[in-house]
């Protein structure tokens, strides 16, 4: 329950910033070129120029540095073992030795690099849901897809599919909790014993929450077919997103710096 | 098995954007054998509060005592915790999984350690206690009635034989009938088989007929407490929180405020009918 409640991945952080205000399109493609730099840089000063670029964002966007960096502690397993990979794996000049293990200073140098545009990756990413409501993000994503449904893309299924999926992530999570909760005021366990054991102890909280899944699913699609839904065609918007003057230099503004940083460093 | 808890507070998602103080310094005694109606409105901090009863909340500061043991101190067993103070979540028939509903009952006392000799008794007390035929044991509990299912997870709780119920809106989304079946089982378990009921509820008409003391919050706090008599007298302020007074103890306080010789501090639909009846006499 408390591991759920630490990703912050996905989550957003309703706010009246500037970056939360930019339209959804103009930080969906500023986050494409970000990751576009992270992968043309290959100096620790590009890095860090990087790491210069994402703190501004944060600070322009309220939202508390310590919650952002929050979202890297998921990840920490998967860093952690990028690092060591990278330090004991490089072939180079040995310049610590433990037992058999082979430090070598091109491993040093290539994991810290992994791991530097890793963290950036995470942040970076986070930061776009962190400012950007689930419901406009994927508004965003089905009129940047709208130009490939002419080669069969389907991009407004895509997108409603989008929408109610996280539209019922947090429903689900909390149902999840209230499910656990009723079955271990039952007595269920489902930290201790074997492997075996602890699958099975999920049975209890599985089947009522495909249950319900389920009864949600009939009720949304009836819901939906009682006010009209039919599919994109010919559909008008409530939120019409406007790309602004604000959004045109912001874009150019990114771009700008991922040109001039990602080809000098 | 007093259950006491001392300048609780609790809140949900500490040191996060989406923080929520849901309980400030909350301080309450239930006693032995007693029928508590805790009343709110919807955000109060009901169920975040009777969640602690049983320790499936850890309190943010404060302490839970049952028989005057901290159930947060080490060695203390959460699960036998739970056996004594069962918990009716809201809505319980969400969380039936068995295949059928003999093993939806037994799973609480087979993770207490009843052993499967016992098991069938258990189960069939249970479904007793709730007035469930035995024959729909062998059946699923998916294609019960929803009074039915709500039933099934009543009796999955009472067959663990907790010696303290809490309730959690055991009516919410039943109709009429299945509400006063529901109520008169609590009725019966307090009465007959001496358990401590704790009914946590926003209908006055359900709380007010059956218990003995009222505990009143709002905003995470305890704000009124006591009879249903004292506590009903505060009728304004329970309307500013959101509450009411029962529709007849209402209509007795309207009568005396414009100048009839009636007593107000009745609650039940048969009290007030007396005191009508009282009143139209000397008329
Ligand atoms: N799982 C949860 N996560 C975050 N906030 C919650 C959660 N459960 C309840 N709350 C919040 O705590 C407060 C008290 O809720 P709750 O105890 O459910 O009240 P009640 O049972 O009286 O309706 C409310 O403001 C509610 O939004
Ligand atoms: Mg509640």
């Amino acid at each position: 329950m408390a591991m759920m409640k630490n990703i912050t991945i996905g989550q957003y952080v309703p706010g009246e910033s500037i970056v939360h205000q930019l339209d959804p399109r103009t930080k969906i493609l500023a986050t494409f070129l970000f990751i576009a730099l992270l992968f043309l840089v290959e100096t620790f000063t590009g890095y860090a120029l990087g790491a210069l670029m994402l703190f501004v964002i944060v600070l322009l966007s309220r939202i508390p540095v310590k919650f952002v960096l929050r979202g890297i502690r998921p990840l920490m397993f998967i860093i952690v073992l990028t690092l060591c990979l990278h330090f004991f794996m490089t072939e180079g000049r040995v310049i610590l030795q433990i037992w058999f293990l082979k430090l070598t200073y091109e491993g040093l140098i290539r994991g810290l690099m992994m791991v530097s545009r890793l963290i950036l990756l995470i942040i970076g990413s986070s930061l776009l849901t962190l400012t950007t409501s689930p419901i406009l993000l994927t508004d965003g994503i089905e009129s940047l897809l709208k130009p490939f449904r002419a080669v069969g893309v389907p991009a407004h299924e895509l997108a409603m599919m989008m929408t109610i999926a996280l539209r019922f992530i947090p429903t689900l999570v909390e149902e999840t909790e209230k499910i656990m909760k009723a079955q271990m005021a039952r007595g269920a366990d489902f930290e201790s014993g074997n492997i075996f054991h602890r699958a099975k102890s999920l049975i209890p909280i599985l089947i009522p929450l495909f249950v319900s899944a389920f009864r949600r699913a009939d009720e949304l699609a009836v819901a939906m077919e009682a006010r009209g839904y039919r599919g994109g065609e010919g559909r008008t918007r409530f939120r019409v997103l406007k790309f602004t003057r604000r959004d045109a230099a912001a874009l150019i503004l990114v771009a700008g710096l991922v040109i001039l940083v990602g080809f000098c460093f | 098995m007093p259950i006491r808890v001392e300048n609780l507070s609790y809140t949900y998602n500490a040191g996060q954007p989406m923080e929520q103080e849901a309980l400030r310094n909350v301080t309450l005694t239930i006693e032995d054998g007693e029928f508590v109606g805790l009343i709110g409105h919807t955000g109060s901090g009901k169920s975040t509060l009777v969640q602690h009863f049983n320790g499936l909340l850890k309190p943010t500061s404060g302490k839970i005592y049952i028989d005057g043991v901290d159930i947060f101190s080490k060695g203390v067993s959460l699960r036998s915790i739970r056996q004594k103070v069962g918990m009716v979540f809201q809505y319980p028939e969400y969380q039936l999984f068995g295949e059928t509903v003999f093993e939806d009952v037994a799973f609480g006392p087979k993770n207490m350690g009843v052993p499967d000799a016992e098991l069938n008794d258990r189960v069939d007390q249970a479904l007793a206690l709730v007035g469930l035929d035995l024959s729909l044991k062998e059946r699923s509990p998916f294609e019960l009635s929803g009074g039915q299912k709500r039933k099934v997870a009543i009796a999955g709780v009472l067959a663990m034989q907790p010696q303290t119920l809490i309730l959690d809106e055991p009516t919410a989304g039943l109709d009429p009938k299945g509400r006063d079946e529901v109520l008169s089982l609590v009725a019966h378990l307090h009465q007959r088989e001496h358990k401590t009921i704790i009914l946590v509820s926003h209908s006055m008409e359900d709380v007010a007929r059956l218990a003995q003391r009222l505990v009143v919050m709002a905003h995470g706090e305890i704000v009124l407490e006591g009879t249903p008599e004292v506590v009903f007298r505060q009728a304004e302020y329970l309307e500013a929180i959101g509450l009411g007074v029962p529709q007849v103890t209402r209509l007795l306080q309207v009568l005396k405020k414009q100048g009839f010789a009636v007593d107000p501090d009745h609650y039940t639909i048969e009290a007030v009918e007396e005191e009508i009846v009282k009143l139209l006499e000397t008329m």
